[in-house]
């Protein structure tokens, strides 16, 4: 994005944050809230990665929500699954951590991406290297690099691709 | 009917900081008792924000905000300290 | 409206109180410390936004609030947990007996070698 729109973009997201802080559109607090996002806004405006990497376009907004989606569908997914682990009398584990590759380049798509992992089914990210992800699995399919990366990371990453690159 | 229902959700959020606790306290390593600790955060959140709700008093929730973001930053702290090596 | 609202908050509540509690309960059965860090990332996650989402059911007014709560800890609880699991590898944290593979131990002995 360019530096103007995301300039704004920040300022926009934090004067909502505050909104909702407030639960109120009275002018005083709309004021308040104006002058402090923006000064944030412009101190803080490359700091901010969530914005100022975000793409922009029509589809990486698109891709936003289907991430949503995907994260919250994933999310009780790997909440049932670890109930039943859990529950089970036999504690049926098979541990390790493996070893995957992520396309994404930019920063805020791997952070994002580390933290999908790790609140998907059975998997925590325990180290990141560049474009290695060093996962945590509690019942590991393949060792092997690319089965992992198949499995694990391909399913986030096509969102994530068209929202951060 | 909706009432049984919020203090049977309050029992068993009491239930699982008891379980939390029992891992804070028997360890055995530091990072089981800070991994506990942060569950135990979390939970912490859910409960206050049901005390809000039973209370109704929404000013609670701001508690709750805050907590978070100090549990955040104190479990974030703790960790790199771990790194650092005990 | 008001009528059906009440009851799903109520369901909700539960049902979040319930992954919180099998949160508890994994944190307690699991062998080691990344296997309890999974527990404790993901039931607590899914606990806490069920128990808010279900708060915001019965309380439509404090909706905002709970949905920045919300929010915030579904991406603040992920980061805590991949530091401390970052934290508990690099500091040789015992690993359970069933461990099968771990590449990034192998992959460290290696650079070193």
């Amino acid at each position: 994005m360019t530096k103007a729109v995301s300039l704004f973009a920040v300022f926009a997201l934090l004067l909502l944050f505050w909104v909702l802080l407030n639960g109120s559109l009275a002018t005083d607090v709309l004021l308040v809230g104006a002058i402090a996002a923006l000064i944030i806004a412009v101190l803080f405006r490359r700091q901010l990665a969530v914005v100022t990497e975000f793409r922009g376009t029509p589809q990486a907004f698109l891709a936003t929500a289907r991430y949503l989606v995907y994260l919250l569908k994933e999310l009780v997914k790997s909440n049932l699954r670890l109930a039943g682990i859990v529950l089970s009398p036999a504690l049926p584990l098979n541990p390790g951590i493996v070893k995957t590759r992520t396309r994404l380049n930019s920063r805020m798509g791997r952070l994002l991406l580390a933290n999908s992992i790790t609140l998907t089914p059975g998997t925590l990210s325990v180290e990141l290297d560049g474009e290695w992800l060093y996962i945590h699995w509690v019942t590991v399919e393949s060792s092997d690099i690319d089965a992992a990366t198949a499995s694990i990371v391909a399913g986030f990453e096509q969102h994530l691709e068209v929202m951060y690159g | 009917m909706v009432d049984l229902l919020i203090y049977l959700a309050a029992a068993l959020t009491g239930l699982a900081l008891l379980l939390a606790l029992y891992r804070f306290v028997k360890g055995p390593s530091t990072a089981d008792r800070v991994i506990a600790f942060d569950v135990l955060t979390i939970i912490g959140i859910t409960a206050i924000a049901l005390l809000a709700l039973l209370e109704g008093r929404g000013i609670y929730l701001d508690v709750a905000l805050v907590y978070a973001l100090l549990s955040f930053l104190g479990v974030i702290v703790i960790a790199r300290y771990l790194e650092r090596g005990l | 409206m008001e009528s059906l609202l009440a009851p799903l908050g109520g369901v909700l509540l539960v049902a979040g109180a319930t992954f919180l509690l099998l949160g508890g309960l994994g944190l307690v059965r699991m062998p080691d410390i990344f296997n309890r860090i999974q527990a404790g990332a993901k039931a607590t996650t899914l606990g806490t936004l069920l128990s808010l989402a279900g708060i915001a059911c019965l309380q439509p007014a404090w909706a905002a609030k709970l949905l920045l709560i919300g929010l915030f800890i579904l991406f603040t609880n992920p980061l805590s947990s991949h530091v401390l699991a970052r934290a508990a590898h690099r500091g040789g944290a015992e690993k359970s007996p069933l461990t099968a593979v771990d590449r990034l131990a192998e992959d460290q002995r290696g650079d070193q070698a």
